[in-house]
């Protein structure tokens, strides 16, 4: 390994305003083309979808799945895996059908129990991967298992009652009277929020910036007194949470049904991966992740414009998740 | 001065910490069911039935045993096996002149599946997870779009392979135990099986051992897919027919994985064996015919299920020293 | 000192070579590895291969092993020209190479380690009956079967024992030349011994062997011929017993070695007692007493083996004391983990930077803050703190620019980054370990250079160094484990025998039975 261009420091800080920049171009993974042309294409097809309108349904129906993707990148980074998201969701949303009972005053103390839920597992998921060092892979899939048996044992199995309206709004509604805009959808503003924020917390706080090395090196974090147990918790936390928001979101959208958070996990694996993410840990950006959950969305859309049945996007997917990581693999390799 | 050669008998099969699980699980079942449940644990019947209920996972997760000790994954079985389901009732049309074709083809589909999994893997260098994630999907992709139901028909002379009985063991019994035994035989006792544990554990060091990794790795992989197929033909067998959601439903991806690790396989691969891995799934049936027969629901059972994954993968990893992620 | 040689071996040793490099050169982007160098082994000898870290040592050994093919030159094995293109064909030709770190699978028995890839074979199944024999006779000899049954699992075995197994190996290939990098390094005294033993013995049986070290000890109690590489180039070839490891320093560096350290620190300039340990003891280490200055620099040596990597850990809170006391500037604490530790401001530069210091896939700016980031609230604040331009600017770091990935710079200037790392939290207690392993001559100097102006700015400095002219360069007191406790205490400028005579557990001036069986 030599030195590169052995400029004295001083004359690498100069440049380096600039050449920031330009490192950042330089960095943007891939995916934002690539969502770009899906989406120009969508377009053709579609001339709404270029519209504000237009933009705003798709990122209301994309809003779960970006920020789930958002979620699972902290774990990513930190070289884990959540694969216990899906079925949180699916227990989000029968839960609060089930607690709330159909009346509408109880739906703000359900969503409060719903996130103490989701801190829980993730203070679960982190805690058994830390101490008792089970690999994340395992923990988190045994709680898929436990999390989806629990509940169906909660509703006997089959969808029961309904959400209320207070509770649906997030998921299907929209605010009124932005100037400017006419109609935001409450999705897409929780979308922004949530992505900005996640972003902040990876890339613009220590915390973050000791996770994504934690995922790098963990003897090396550890040795550097990280705390890792401390670290990592946080990330399985943050992917909790993003599956009790996106729980909500879905519930609002299509209702209480049993298998509603069914593969999410794994697509939000898959557009973690799009956006760029290192599946070791130790690389990754929040806005690829998001990227990466709304090209899939497009692409989803795209398939639907161009009559394609359902099985066979999904299908598409697949070998779309492959391409990309194959990019991937062979870029790192040409550095 | 030298000691006599002293050394343990060939072929040695260490007992992994497994089996004491699966005598505690067994044990406990029995105590449980005693105490608390409806009719005996320790019957005939039952023995049988728990291995039966052992079969269609137990055969595949004798795949995915390979494929995870060579420190790879395959996460595409659930959607082989619903492909296997379907065609191989599809084709069989009910008739038992077409069974031989029927096979043959869905054996083909296997091998190609694995091999492409290998390739993706060795040559395009995408992670394991990934690719067979997206093989999968995408099979699955195909079969949905062109199977929205049942699909034919198996031969009624097919059904032999899930209810007929040699003696006083059932076929399919049996079929699990051949496939186990081989399992066994090709993981310890060939080239292949040493090599594999030697890409598992540490592939710099296979590689300069001249060891052919990439070939080792697809092999696993063309095994998984096969084991994959042959629990398909047995669930097809079961049903009469072939749906395209049986391998989804049954979660065979995952709860393989569950059974291999459950079974003391590491993650990493390197470490580990069939034999555990059958432990492993035998646990899982245990636990489940304990659930039935004391009368709780489905569901409760599932709750234990995951809770069951963790402690035993737990209990083998919780004295490590290292960071695991 | 000449090795000891029957006239029959001396008219083997002047026989033609085994293997021999003629011309042999290999470039890499930005730096040539390897200029014209020619290197050539006889049967029935041991050729001792020396120089600094850098100086092309281990690139030379890859491309005689097969991992490497040179840009020019040639290869020749017994008077055939041969070339190489996977280390699997050098192996069979009969060339084999002992890493420093084993390539073995831990979780596999000695037999499946020693035959992977060649495993016999009946009927299509293994036949284990015949692996195990053909591994038994193979250990018996090498004269091990005492301590090293067949179906041990190499994980259960010392690491002293694995390096037999590597060498079981290897002559299982009916090696003709044997190349060994390093293989003393992590040995115990009486293991080392029993190595040189068991080189000896293979000499003699004809084979020729390549031994890398840096342990002029070794060397001279068992080369025939030494060569020196510097700079990718080779300064000469000679015979043991016609030189001095004076001279050997001369070649391999060009100056004789005071020159190249800074002044000790005076009296003056040692201040209150920083860190204290009394009575310390865990798993490995047992009573250990030890007081570090403020203005201080301590220097620890002894064997791998000796507790002296441990001492550090221990002190860092990584496999910390569970006996005794550590004060800090005369305050008790207690430190059981490297948080701790790093809260107390200490700080600790391991050995092996890319495995523990490092997080390689991130730039530099994100490594120098690591240490800062975790003394403070999690979510605070990425870009607070120290400015990392200043202090890459201490450190004299040379990279082409702050967020450039830390894979991507020289070794000397990573160990730079880590100790940017630690001077972001204004550490006052230092414990290196090894800071200037695998790393060029002149950052050798320059990370010197720092350490002792961090000394003159009062931090109190313990250096833990394989490598004696460091201890006996850089320590104003320098302490010697042996066995897991302080065996002895020296002052600045001792000589190299004398500690080398603690840290092989004698006392000063008295010689005690050696040899035995390895640990």
């Amino acid at each position: 390994m030599s030195d590169g261009h052995p400029t004295r420091v001083q004359e690498a800080i100069r440049g380096t305003a600039g050449g920031r920049w330009r490192e950042v171009l330089r960095r943007l993974p891939p995916i934002f083309v690539v969502l770009l042309a899906i989406c120009v294409w969508i377009s053709f097809l579609n001339p709404r979808f270029a519209t504000v309108p237009g933009i705003m349904s798709f990122l209301m129906r994309a809003a779960p799945a970006a920020i789930l993707a958002a979620g699972q990148l902290f774990v990513i980074v930190s070289g884990g895996f959540d694969l216990s998201v899906g079925s949180l969701i699916t227990l989000v949303v029968l839960g609060s059908s089930m607690l709330i009972g159909g009346d509408p005053a109880n739906t703000w103390w359900v969503i409060a129990v719903m996130f103490l839920i989701g801190i829980a597992v993730g203070v679960f998921n982190g805690a058994v991967t830390s101490w008792l060092r089970v690999p994340s892979f395992i923990t988190t899939l045994g709680m898929l298992v436990t999390l989806k048996g629990f509940a169906l044992l909660w509703t006997g199995g089959a969808p029961r009652g309904f959400l209320p309206n207070n509770f649906r709004v997030f998921g299907r509604s929209r605010v009124t009277g932005i100037p400017g805009l006419e109609q935001v959808p409450y999705a897409v503003i929780i979308l922004v929020v949530t992505a900005v924020a996640a972003g902040y917390l990876l890339h613009r706080t220590g915390w973050g910036k000791q996770l994504i090395a934690l995922g790098d090196n963990p003897r090396a974090a550890r040795l550097s007194g990280v705390p890792t147990a401390r670290v990592r918790i946080g990330a399985f936390i943050a992917s909790s949470t993003s599956a009790v928001i996106a729980g909500i979101l879905l519930g609002g959208f299509s209702g209480v049904s049993t298998n509603v958070g069914d593969g999410q996990e794994l697509s939000a694996i898959s557009a973690t991966v799009l956006g760029g993410a290192k599946l070791l840990g130790g690389r990754g950006t929040m806005a690829g992740a998001v990227a990466g959950a709304l090209t899939l969305q497009a692409l989803f859309t795209l398939l639907n414009l161009l009559g394609w049945p359902k099985p066979l996007r999904d299908g598409l997917q697949g070998l779309i998740i492959i391409a990309a990581v194959a990019y991937t693999a062979w870029r790192e390799q040409r550095r | 001065m030298s000691r006599p050669l002293i050394h343990r008998k060939p072929g040695r099969l260490a007992l992994p910490p497994t089996f004491l699980f699966l005598a505690g699980a067994f044990a406990a079942a029995w105590l449980l069911v005693s105490l608390f449940g409806r009719g005996q644990f320790l019957s005939a019947a039952n023995i049988t039935n728990i291995f039966i209920r052992s079969v269609a996972l137990g055969i595949v997760a004798v795949g995915q045993s390979f494929t995870i000790l060579g420190g790879s994954i395959d996460l595409s079985v659930a959607h082989l096996i619903s492909v296997t389901a379907v065609m191989s009732s599809f084709i069989m049309q009910g008739d038992s002149a077409n069974i031989a074709r029927a096979v043959a083809v869905v054996v083909a589909i296997g091998l190609g599946v694995g091999l492409l999994n290998g390739l993706i893997i060795t040559k395009l260098r995408v992670n394991a997870l990934i690719a067979t994630l997206g093989t999968g999907l995408f099979m699955q992709g195909l079969l949905s779009t062109s199977f929205q139901n049942f699909a034919g028909a198996v031969a009624p002379e097919f059904e032999v392979f899930a209810y007929g009985t040699w003696g006083p063991v059932p076929i399919p019994v049996a079929v699990l135990l051949v496939v186990a035994a081989l399992g066994v035989l090709v993981m310890h006792r060939t080239r292949f099986g040493a090599y594999l544990y030697a890409v598992g554990g540490n592939r710099e060091v296979a590689r300069l051992s001249g060891l052919r990794t990439d070939r080792v790795l697809i092999g696993a992989h063309v095994i998984a897919s096969l084991s994959a197929v042959l629990t398909g033909l047995f669930i097809a067998a079961r049903l009469g027919a072939g749906a395209p959601w049986v391998g989804q439903d049954g979660v065979y991806d995952l709860e393989s994985i569950a059974a291999v690790v459950v079974g003391g396989t590491a993650l990493a691969g390197g470490r580990g064996g069939v034999l555990g891995t059958l432990a492993g799934v035998l646990i899982f049936s245990i636990m489940d015919a304990m659930f039935n027969q004391l009368g709780t629901g489905a569901f409760l059972k599932q709750v234990f299920r995951g809770l069951i994954i963790i402690a035993a993968v737990a209990s083998y990893s919780f004295r490590s020293k290292e960071e695991v992620s | 000192m000449a090795a000891n040689t029957t006239p029959a071996q001396q008219g083997r040793r002047d026989g033609p070579p085994i293997l021999e490099m003629r011309g042999i050169t290999k470039r890499f982007p930005g730096v040539v590895a390897l200029d014209g160098v020619s290197f050539d082994v006889r049967a029935g000898e041991v050729h001792a291969l020396v120089g600094e870290n850098g100086a092309g040592k281990s690139t030379l050994m890859k491309i005689l092993s097969g991992a490497y093919t040179p840009d020019e030159g040639t290869l020749l094995f017994e008077g055939e020209p041969i070339s190489f293109s996977h280390p699997w064909e050098a192996q069979q030709k009969g060339i084999s190479i002992i890493y420093q770190e084993f390539n073995l699978l831990p979780y596999r028995t000695v037999a499946e380690n020693i035959f992977l890839g060649r495993e016999p074979v009946r009927r299509g199944l293994l036949d284990y009956g015949k692996l195990y024999q053909d591994t038994a006779e193979l250990l018996a000899r090498l004269g091990v079967d005492q301590w090293i049954r067949p179906d041990t699992l190499v994980k259960d075995l010392s690491v002293a024992r694995q390096q037999l197994v590597e060498i079981a190996k290897a002559l299982s290939f009916s090696s003709k030349v044997l190349v060994m990098d390093e293989p003393t390094a992590a040995l115990t005294d009486r293991e080392v011994e029993l190595l040189m033993e068991l080189v000896r013995r293979l000499r003699d049986e004809g084979l020729g062997i390549v031994y890398i070290s840096h342990r002029f000890k070794e060397i001279f109690a068992i080369a025939d011929r030494i060569t020196v590489l510097k700079d990718g180039r080779k300064v000469g070839t000679v015979d043991a017993a016609d030189v001095t490891p004076d001279d050997l320093i001369r070649m391999m560096i060009g100056r004789p070695l005071e020159t190249f350290y800074p002044e000790y620190a005076r009296p003056e300039e040692i201040g209150e007692p920083v860190l204290e340990v009394v009575g310390g003891g865990n798993d490995v280490l047992d009573d250990i007493h030890l007081t570090v200055r403020a203005g201080e620099i301590v220097g620890v040596a002894g064997l791998q083996g000796s507790g002296r990597t441990e001492l550090l850990r221990a002190i860092f809170g990584v496999q910390p004391f569970t006996r005794g006391i550590v004060r800090l500037r005369g305050h008790e604490v207690r430190i059981r983990s490297p948080l701790d530790a790093v809260r107390l401001r200490i700080g600790f530069l391991t050995e092996n930077r890319k495995e523990e210091g490092l997080a390689l896939l991130q730039p530099v700016r994100d490594n120098v803050l690591l240490v800062h980031r975790a003394l403070r609230a999690l979510l605070a604040q990425a870009n607070g703190g120290p400015s990392v331009a200043e202090l890459a600017s201490r450190v004299d770091l040379r990279a082409a620019g702050l967020d450039q990935e830390v894979q991507y710079l020289s070794g000397g200037n990573q160990q730079k980054v880590v100790l940017a790392k630690w001077l972001a939290v204004d550490a006052d207690v230092l414990l290196f370990s090894d800071p200037t392993r695998g790393i060029d001559v002149n950052a050798k100097a320059a990370i010197h250079r720092l350490i002792r102006s961090l000394a003159r700015g009062g931090k109190a400095i313990l250096l833990a160094s394989s490598e004696l002219p460091e201890i006996i360069g850089m320590s104003d007191r320098i302490v010697v484990m042996w066995d897991g406790r302080i065996h002895g205490e020296l002052p600045a400028g001792a000589a190299e025998a004398e500690i080398m005579a603690l840290a092989t557990g004698q006392r000063r001036g008295a010689t005690g039975q050696r040899g035995g069986r390895p640990a």
